[in-house]
């Protein structure tokens, strides 16, 4: 019975504290949270379709730069590019207003942090996106990339007709994992003081000494998150292949 | 360039290096031993086990790792019977114990997975045949499935691997100076992000390669059948024009 009375006590608390106000914020949280992810994907999608088609490029050269951005982006720690895009940003920031003279020799120019924290976010998806593009690049039917040369279908065209269309199918599962991926790597960016979901959850939890309760908070709405995704890709993977199922 | 500055920066973020080896060696090690009897209790066909599994393997990969760590190193001292437990507080007091239990934790629901899809994709043919010699359930396991299962799963589990070592820079956040919380310090006394940071993501970089190279190798020693034989050259002949 002293267990379930101080059960209902905690939930009580829990419900006036959400409803104090830190429930909207979590919920602002969880929109800022979803705007970085979005945002890094498609900073991700750009990068990662050039970096594949370095990679997939005849030009050693440029192969070599492939490869280096996608072991360089997937083998440093996320906390480590994320500093580096943020503090860096910041002294580079700094060093190019001082030169111009447009502060003083002892102010500093911050980088944003949204923006510093989606740049970095968005290289470390564009290295896993490339690795997806390349993946879906390569199972397309070598005799589909020969019937279009065979037409005599310049290489834009063929990108554009062929090319693309099945890579965007093909890929739609990787791209899935990738976002999974980007919504977790986007708690990191809490640390340059975007206000995004964790960092929300770390302000509540200090000011209020309820730690427990605002961790598992922020744990459950990613846990609702990136189980949401599931079913969407689920339906983006049946809409992009549907010409490929049977008829029902 | 200032040379010195990399050089001395180079050397202090390798003496944190040990600290950094020290945390994913047990992260992985205990995560490792939880993942087995994970993947144990997925396939071992109880209801209960599978359900129990089920759910670990989905908070854990739903969540990122930072929340789980806050949740262990914050959350959990608010209980009163972990505050007063002898076992429980010395551990969870620790931030540097914090983040081990909490990267284990992780790194089974990721591990248990890898090991479920290896055991599943052991050939049928293989077992079958193990039966048919009329092997006991053990030594079917130990010489047949366990043998080819390990060796499927290395893949896949370098990449694991790797992820935790991505993941020790985590620690920083809660006060601990691995690798990523001395190049932080430095970085703040000298205000040169750029070549700090520089410096710690070449030892990154190379303690990740030489992990996938000692991988890559161990699965090479695995595989002996897989390979050809001395003297015959990789290549497939190609087949004689008799049509």
């Amino acid at each position: 019975m002293e267990f379930f009375g101080s059960l209902l006590e905690q939930l009580s608390t829990a419900y006036d504290l959400l409803a104090a106000g830190w429930g909207v914020q979590l919920l602002w949280g969880i929109g800022w949270t979803l705007a970085v992810t979005t945002v890094s994907m498609v900073i991700g999608a750009v990068l990662g379709s050039l970096v594949a088609a370095a990679k997939l490029s005849h030009r050693g050269g440029l192969r070599f730069l492939g490869e280096s951005y996608t072991t360089v982006f997937r083998g440093e720690p996320e906390l480590l590019v994320i500093y580096l895009f943020y503090y860096g940003g910041t002294q580079v920031l700094t060093g190019m207003a001082r030169s111009a003279g447009s502060i003083g020799s002892t102010d500093i120019l911050n980088m944003p942090s949204f923006l510093g924290g989606v740049l970095a976010v968005g290289i470390i998806s564009g290295a896993y996106q490339a690795e997806v593009f390349r993946g879906s690049f390569l199972a397309i039917h070598r005799g589909e990339l020969e019937a279009a040369r065979a037409y005599g279908m310049s290489t834009f065209l063929r990108f554009r007709l062929v090319i693309m269309p099945q890579v965007l199918r093909l890929a739609v599962p990787g791209l899935g994992n990738v976002w999974q991926l980007t919504i977790k790597d986007s708690a990191l960016i809490s640390v340059t003081g975007v206000a995004e979901l964790m960092l929300t959850a770390n302000k509540a939890a200090r000011s209020t000494h309820h730690s427990l309760l605002f961790y598992t908070v922020a744990g459950i709405l990613y846990l609702v998150m990136t189980s949401v995704s599931t079913p969407i890709f689920d339906k983006a993977e049946r809409y992009t292949s549907r010409s490929f199922t049977r008829p029902k | 360039m200032d040379f010195d500055f990399y050089l001395s920066t180079m050397w202090s973020v390798l003496k944190a290096l040990p600290l950094t080896l020290e945390i994913w060696f047990f992260g992985v090690a205990i995560g490792l031993v939880l993942a087995t009897g994970l993947t144990w209790l997925r396939a071992s066909g109880y209801k209960l086990g599978e359900y129990f599994t089920r759910a670990y393997v989905f908070v854990f990969r739903g969540s990122p790792l930072l929340v789980q760590l806050y949740l262990i190193y914050f959350g959990l001292s608010q209980f009163d019977f972990i505050r007063h437990s002898p076992i429980l507080w010395p551990i969870l007091r620790d931030p540097m114990y914090c983040t081990i239990v909490a990267m284990a934790l992780n790194t089974a629901a990721y591990s248990s997975e890898i090991f479920r899809g290896s055991l599943r994709a052991v050939p049928v043919g293989q077992i079958e045949a193990a039966k048919a010699f009329g092997m006991p359930a053990f030594t079917r396991f130990r010489l047949v499935t366990l043998p080819i299962a390990l060796r499927l799963a290395l893949p896949a589990y370098s990449t694991e691997i790797i992820l935790m070592t991505k993941a020790t820079a985590l620690a920083s956040v809660v006060t601990i100076m691995e690798m990523m919380g001395t190049a932080q310090k430095i970085q703040h006394d000298t205000f040169r992000p750029i070549e700090v940071l520089t410096c710690a993501g070449v030892i990154y970089l190379l303690l990740n390669l030489s992990i996938a190279r000692l991988f890559a190798w161990v699965e090479y020693l695995l595989s002996p059948h897989l390979r050809p034989a001395p003297g015959q050259s990789q290549q497939i002949k190609p087949v004689p024009e008799v049509l």
